[in-house]
């Protein structure tokens, strides 16, 4: 008998699985890597020529919003693509077929994360891209090391929030309403779309709590051309990576592979009880 | 050698015994079938025994391991067919058992694999594009991809049309030939019939016989005496009139009335004796023996009395 397949080609082979499945859901692609850029032509078809002016320079005000939206693809790759197609998957009975085959637990849920941070690095570079060939986005070289840092420690800890908020989600109706609900509204006063700095002061407060806010203002640091030396910022990094060591350990707690509804409760008790 | 062994098994749902001290065991290379109604507690305990749900007393092994481990090495050696999974539709059928059979440690082909379940011809197709049959043949492919050395089969055939029945009977056949040990849950009894070493018939989570099918209609049995209700006859008095009449117990279901008993001779006897009397025709009276059917119905009907 020959041995079980080593765990680097058992991941490899899963993360691939995962990121060919992404791929074939037209909805999927359409709102964790389309939508976004949309949102790209569309900030700069409204307000893109316009120009910062301070006594550093003057650029473009596209310069201070790519960032932005690179990061929410990268949160939209990992936390909403992950609380979406988790619970869906869980309630089609795939999650519990694979339960029955020798694969480990971990190989499974590794596979759907490092798919997630994968299809993540694809719609950051493609952002990335068509803001510099489309937009002349300027990229400082000196920043790329925080800009990648950042993403790991974005992507990483937004994957485990992700995964929480999957095993938390009952069914599977529910889940892409409660994704969508959880980041959207966030995403609003987290300075990924509108950048102001007169919100109401609760607003502002609600928008800290929540790592989506730093996460996007790092990343965005990255490209920021008034922002001096290597742009590493240490406490936002923490703070995201502390919010995704939260959401493993709800992730792993309360990971479920049965579909909802499984375990024979309400409508076998009734039966029983008038029998 | 026992391969699958259940002793005094119970699964409790607060006040709900849907598994309530079962209690058998398989050995190496038997197909056994537990047949029973919805609710008699048979996917319960073939999920208990599949690790996907832990008991609440009582002991379950399977080749020697507890389920409930999951240990990986359990996993690599039994084959699962649930009763409803999923499988990723956006995968063609060479997809879905080329990923699958990637995790095990002993694994057959994809030729093989299509050519056992027969969907030669569906290799390319999304398996969200098949059937409801074909689909299930795909679960059936990937119960047996990684080549069990148990296999649990929950009701493998719902759905399937009578050809592809039979084609999966052969499969199961065949697997047994290379010594696999299967379990199978079924309702339908000409499946049990078909395959089975021995059936358990489970009733109300109890098991309440066990033994070849053979045995079962022996021990049980009798002789069936049917026909149609007469005109004459409200279906409502029918089991009380007619059992006067035959002097047997009287099953009625639509127009069919059965009774199962030991001396057909003369309960024919009574029932030509009232038709004539009566000056009606017994339509569709026939005797036969008593099938795996009538055995089944006679011992769900009997744990249900009081």
């Amino acid at each position: 008998m020959s041995d079980f397949p080593s765990n680097a080609s058992m991941v490899v082979r899963q993360t691939r699985y995962q990121v060919k499945f992404f791929s074939r859901v037209p909805v999927a692609l359409f709102f964790t890597l389309a939508l976004p850029l949309i949102m790209l032509f569309l900030f700069n078809a409204l307000f893109g020529d316009h120009d910062v002016v301070t006594d550093q320079g003057s650029w473009p005000v596209r310069q201070f919003y790519t960032g932005g939206l690179a990061a929410y693809t990268a949160v939209s790759a990992t936390y909403s693509n992950l609380a979406n197609m988790v619970p869906i998957r869980r309630d089609e009975g795939v999650l519990k077929r694979w339960r029955s085959t020798p694969l480990p637990t971990w190989g499974y849920i590794a596979g759907f994360v490092w798919s997630a941070i994968v299809i993540a690095l694809a719609g950051v570079v493609v952002m990335l891209t068509v803001g510099v060939v489309l937009y002349d986005l300027s990229i400082d070289w000196m920043k790329m090391p925080a800009a990648f840092v950042t993403f790991l420690v974005g992507v990483g800890s937004f994957a485990a929030l992700g995964m929480a908020v999957a095993a938390m989600i009952k069914t599977a109706s529910s889940a892409s309403a409660v994704a969508n609900a959880t980041i959207l509204p966030l995403a609003f006063i987290s300075d990924v779309f509108v950048v102001t700095d007169d919100a109401p002061s609760f607003l502002t407060t609600i928008g800290n709590l929540f790592p989506l806010k730093p996460f996007v203002n790092a990343f965005q640091d990255c490209f920021n051309p008034l922002v001096d030396g290597w742009a590493f910022d240490w406490q936002a990094l923490v703070f995201i990576a502390a919010w995704g060591a939260l959401g493993s350990v709800v992730a792993v707690k309360k990971f479920r592979w049965e579909p909802s509804g499984a375990e024979p409760r309400g409508r076998r008790a009734r039966r029983a009880a008038t029998t | 050698m026992v391969a699958i062994r259940v002793a005094d098994l119970h699964k409790h749902y607060g006040e709900i015994h849907a598994v309530d001290g079962v209690s058998f065991s398989v050995g190496e290379g038997e197909v056994y079938a537990l047949l029973g109604e919805n609710g008699a507690g048979k996917s319960t305990t073939v999920e208990i025994l599949e690790g996907h749900r832990r008991a609440t007393s009582g002991t379950a092994t399977v080749l020697g391991h507890d389920p409930t481990d999951a240990d990986r090495e359990l996993r690599d050696r039994i084959g699962v067919v649930l009763q409803s999974s999923g499988v990723e539709g956006e995968f063609t059928v060479r997809e879905v058992v080329e990923l699958y059979s990637s995790v095990y440690r002993t694994r057959r082909g994809l030729d093989e694999v299509v050519g056992l379940v027969g969907l030669d011809d569906q290799v390319d197709q999304r398996v969200g594009s098949l059937s409801g049959g074909q689909r299930r043949r795909v679960d059936l492919a990937l119960g047996i991809v990684g080549r069990p050395d148990v296999l649990f089969l929950d009701e493998p055939t719902t759905g399937f049309d009578p050809a592809a029945r039979r084609r999966s009977w052969d499969l199961v056949e065949s697997l047994c030939d290379d010594g696999v040990t299967v379990l199978l849950t079924t309702h339908y009894l000409d499946e049990a019939e078909r395959l089975a070493d021995r059936v358990g018939v489970l009733a109300a989570g109890r098991l309440i016989a066990e033994g070849t099918p053979a045995e079962l209609i022996e021990g049980i049995s009798g002789t069936v005496v049917s026909f149609m209700l007469p005109e004459s006859v409200a279906p409502a008095d029918a089991a009380a009139t007619l059992g006067a009449v035959l002097g047997a117990e009287v099953r009625v279901s639509g127009r069919l009335v059965e009774a199962t008993v030991d001396r057909p001779t003369s309960t024919v006897h009574r029932a030509t004796g009232w038709a004539l009397d009566q000056g009606i025709e017994l339509e569709g009276l026939t005797v036969k023996r008593a099938s795996l059917e009538d055995v089944y119905l006679q011992l769900v009907e009997r744990a249900a009395a009081p």
